[in-house]
């Protein structure tokens, strides 16, 4: 229960801080809530589905699957593998959460699942195409150039980090989860 | 609105499918979504909330202001809103426009950027939320580090 109150405790903050902006400068605490509430329906709009993807994705794929393709032997095809299924994802990265949280509890590898997020986060189609129309396709290109060996380095850095292969909380896909 | 709409699609005919073939494992799935969305929520709310603050606070222009400095200093701040800031694609690239087009150099611009979408300051208690506080702060800080150095290769190739 405590607990559980806690996780509310950033809420409760951000309402306290929406309601003294408000008293002082009513135009602003509007805006900030207005933004807030307009945030919170596009996010609405596009995390059912994804949720209920990764809840049949948990009942559907089984661990050998997931283990063969992004699991600790998957070698290169695993990180090429992680890359093409991020960069299709749609929306921000916190969408991306539950996902590589299902795969790493199904025994994908933790390089993977971090390269995953990495791409997911860098480097989307949709996201590529606004930012040749908008900055130009050689910082597009050149940014994508730079960053794919930059999310495949971090994969591999964040492994040695956290000394997955161990007894570590990635060790073999998490298992302390509190659902 | 376009990958919403493929999104729903998608995990309709997924749903439709799982339903066929077997009932009580699509019970299942469903009821592992709603927890899933259940444990997000109080974080997601919270950081709804800082971003609704956040926007009305610093409006663009004075995020804007800070583009128009290229010393060490200068980058490292601008570096720093992007890590704090969260905003989408539809937003960001835009604003990188305005920004280079107001005369900030190419270097700044893609600090932004690149700290932008690798590191997420807002969103790093969800990411403790779902993988610990060791895997955020060195998923974030190694983020940090590349983004930087991406940035300022890229600000000297295009200059």
């Amino acid at each position: 229960m405590k607990a559980q109150l806690r996780r509310y405790a950033l809420f409760a903050l951000v309402v306290v801080a929406d309601l003294l902006l408000y008293l002082q400068h009513p135009a602003r605490g509007e805006q900030a809530i207005r933004s807030a509430l307009d945030y919170l329906v596009e996010m609405l709009l596009f995390i059912p589905p994804i949720f209920v993807l990764v809840g049949l994705l948990d009942v559907w794929v089984p661990r050998q699957i997931v283990e063969k393709n992004v699991g600790p032997d998957s070698g290169v095809r695993g990180v090429v593998i992680s890359i093409l299924v991020a960069t299709a994802a749609a929306g921000p990265l916190y969408a991306g959460f539950p996902v590589a949280d299902a795969l790493l509890r199904k025994g994908c590898r933790l390089a993977n699942a971090v390269i995953f997020l990495g791409t997911w986060a860098t480097i989307k189609i949709p996201m590529l195409m606004m930012e040749v129309k908008f900055v130009g396709l050689p910082f597009a290109l050149l940014r994508l150039a730079l960053t794919l060996p930059a999310i495949i380095a971090t994969g591999y850095l964040m492994e040695m980090i956290l000394k997955v292969g161990e007894t570590g909380r990635f060790a073999q896909g998490a298992g302390e989860k509190n659902y | 609105m376009f990958f919403n709409v493929i999104l729903y699609l998608l995990a309709a005919a997924a749903l439709c499918i799982s339903f066929r073939r077997d009932r009580q494992k699509t019970k299942k799935a469903l009821a592992i979504a709603w927890n899933s969305f259940r444990n997000l929520i109080p974080s997601m709310l919270g950081i709804i909330g800082l971003i609704g603050l956040m926007l009305a606070l610093v409006p663009r222009e004075v995020i804007a202001g800070f583009f128009g400095n290229n010393s060490p200093a200068g980058i490292l701040l601008i570096s720093l809103a992007g890590a704090v800031t969260l905003m989408p694609a539809f937003i960001a690239f835009p604003l990188a426009a305005s920004l280079l087009q107001s005369g900030a150099s190419v270097m700044a611009v893609a600090c932004f950027i690149t700290t932008l979408l690798m590191v997420g300051i807002i969103t790093a208690p969800m990411e403790v939320n779902f993988f610990g506080k060791k895997f955020t702060f060195w998923r974030n800080a190694i983020g940090f580090v590349l983004a930087l150095v991406i940035g300022g290769v890229m600000g000297v190739i295009l200059q």
